[in-house]
Order: structure tokens, then C-alpha cells, then sequence
């Protein structure tokens, strides 16, 4: 009843002889698109005039925070969708999310930190920008425990959907939080809904390159994940012949 | 040339610090999600073998179980 015609299209069985089927040409591609992408980040890219080589780390931690951002949403999207369609494949397709997201998170975090030491002379900051993504990171894990600790699938789409909804309330105080507080962070140098960027077209490049491979990866671990989940459903469907 | 890309100007230690650990990160999650996949590929094709003949022909009938089927004969 609460099932839209769209949703139909979302059949497990149709789907899954699609992803099995797409996960070696993502995995191709990503090898590609990563491959070029460091090439342009080590390599090609010009140095910064102020933080002189240390600015390639921007090539993975950006684009690890904004993948880590974008899963996040994601999840809580899915999760409303869980919630209202009452579709229990939204959970599903969020569940395999989840782990790819949670990796990107530490990733910006680790990368960050990293970063911070030569930059700001310290491993460690409690700055909002800083301190709203080891929330993520908490929120992440709180998701990805909940799928771990409880048995009653119904009860485990509502937790982890309510976390996710909960958690959702942090991404836009994480994109704010450098114009919301003075922080270490500079203010956003890219804005997708306006031309004018803050970074030359010769550092653009590079990271825009490794934003897809990221985004090919998570795409990739996405894949195999659900095809993992769908195995396991059609192993309690044997179970029940 | 070697030896620039190597040290960074001196800041080869973070930069490099930075990406081998999300090119670990990469590898360790793409490898683990590929073992669970197997794993539960193996699952499947050992409950299946398990089956009466009737079950089985009605698990053949989904196209589904059939694929899976297929790429666990590839394990």
C-alpha cells in the first residue's frame, strides 16, 4: 500500500544481476581514474606559495570529507524513504553505504591531522570543523554497531534509521561551521552553486580527478556490500524451502 | 627528480604519511568487503547443495539464486 510504482524497479533480482555485473568495470575505472588522479596530485600539480608541498594532502582529505558528507546524507535520505515507503530495500541500500562512508570519515579525519601539523603546528584541534566531523565519525559507528548488535530487523531499521536522521542534523553545522566560528579552518574555497572558486584551475584539476576516483570507490564498495546483503536474504530464503 | 617527489621540500613525511594511509584504508576495506562477499557466496552454494531435489528446483526457478549460483561456480 505505502509501496510507490517506483519502488518495483528496485527488485532485488533484477538489480543484483545488474551489480554483479557492474563491479569489475567500476573496479577498472576506478584503478584508472585514481591513477591519473595521483599522478596530477604527487606529481603534476604546482605547489602552494604558502603551504608549499604540504597542500597535496588537500587531494585526499577533501575529497574523503566531502564523500564522507555525501554518504552521510545519503543514509538519512534513505532512511526517511525507509521510514515513509515503508521499503525495507532503502534500508538495505543504506546499510551497504554505511561502511564506505564511515572509512572516507576517518580518512578526512586521519588526513586532517596530518595536515594540521605542519599547517597549524599541532596533530590535534577541538575546532568545530574538526570536532563536527569526529561527531560524523561517532555517528557512523554508532550506525554501523546498531546493524551489528541487533537481531530484530525491525527493530534495527528503526535505530539505525533514527540515527541517521539524528546524525543528519550535523552535516549542515559541519559544511557551516567555518563561517558559523572562528576556527583554524579557512572558509569554503569551492562553491558548487557559484562559478567563483578560490583555488587555480592547475589545483582544481587534480582534485576534482580524485574526488571521482573516491566517489568510483565508494560506488565500487557500495556494490559489493549490497550484492553481499541480497546473498544473505536469499540464504534465509533457502532456509525457510 | 626522484629524490624532490620523495622529500616534499621536507614535507615528504606528512604528504606521503597521508596518502599510503588512505591507499591502506582502501585496499583493507576493499579486501574485506571481498572476503565477506565470498564468504557468504560459499554459504549460499553449501545450503543450496544441501536441498532436497523438489526445494532445489523451486530455488532454481528465482533468477536470483540462479546468478548467484553462477558467480559462486567462479570461486
Amino acid at each position: 500500500m505505502y509501496n510507490l510504482k517506483m519502488f518495483k524497479s528496485f527488485e532485488p533480482n533484477k538489480i543484483f544481476i545488474i551489480i554483479s555485473k557492474a563491479q569489475k568495470y567500476v573496479l577498472f575505472l576506478f584503478v584508472i581514474v585514481l591513477t591519473i588522479g595521483l599522478i596530477e596530485a604527487l606529481i603534476l600539480s604546482p605547489e602552494d606559495y604558502k603551504q608549499s608541498e604540504v597542500v597535496r594532502i588537500m587531494y585526499v582529505h577533501v575529497p574523503a570529507a566531502w564523500i564522507a558528507l555525501g554518504i552521510f546524507s545519503s543514509l538519512a535520505f534513505l532512511s526517511v524513504g525507509s521510514f515513509v515507503f515503508k521499503n525495507k530495500h532503502l534500508s538495505l541500500i543504506a546499510k551497504s553505504l554505511a561502511p564506505s562512508g564511515f572509512v572516507f570519515n576517518i580518512i578526512a579525519l586521519v588526513t586532517g591531522s596530518i595536515w594540521g601539523k605542519p599547517t597549524w603546528g599541532t596533530w590535534w584541534a577541538w575546532d568545530a570543523r574538526i570536532t563536527s566531523m569526529l561527531i560524523l565519525a561517532v555517528f557512523y559507528g554508532m550506525y554501523l554497531l546498531s546493524w551489528r548488535i541487533y537481531e530484530d530487523k525491525e527493530k534495527v531499521i528503526k535505530i539505525t534509521s533514527l540515527i541517521a536522521i539524528l546524525g543528519a542534523t550535523n552535516v549542515p553545522i559541519i559544511k557551516f561551521s567555518v563561517d558559523w566560528w572562528n576556527t583554524l579552518h579557512q572558509p569554503s574555497s569551492i562553491n558548487i552553486l557559484s562559478t567563483n572558486t578560490a583555488i587555480h584551475t592547475s589545483m582544481l584539476v587534480p582534485l576534482g580527478i580524485m574526488t571521482a576516483a573516491f566517489a568510483l570507490f565508494s560506488i565500487l564498495i557500495f556494490l559489493m556490500k549490497y550484492n553481499t546483503e541480497l546473498i544473505k536474504v536469499k540464504n534465509k530464503g533457502l532456509d525457510r524451502l | 627528480m626522484i629524490n624532490e617527489i620523495i622529500s616534499m621540500n621536507g614535507y615528504g613525511a606528512y604528504v606521503w604519511s597521508a596518502f599510503s594511509f588512505t591507499l591502506i584504508s582502501f585496499t583493507t576495506l576493499y579486501f574485506v568487503t571481498k572476503l565477506h562477499l565470498l564468504k557468504e557466496q560459499k554459504r549460499f552454494a553449501a545450503k543450496f547443495g544441501s536441498l532436497n531435489e523438489d526445494n532445489a528446483r523451486v530455488a532454481r526457478l528465482q533468477s536470483i539464486n540462479r546468478e548467484i549460483l553462477s558467480n559462486t561456480s567462479n570461486i
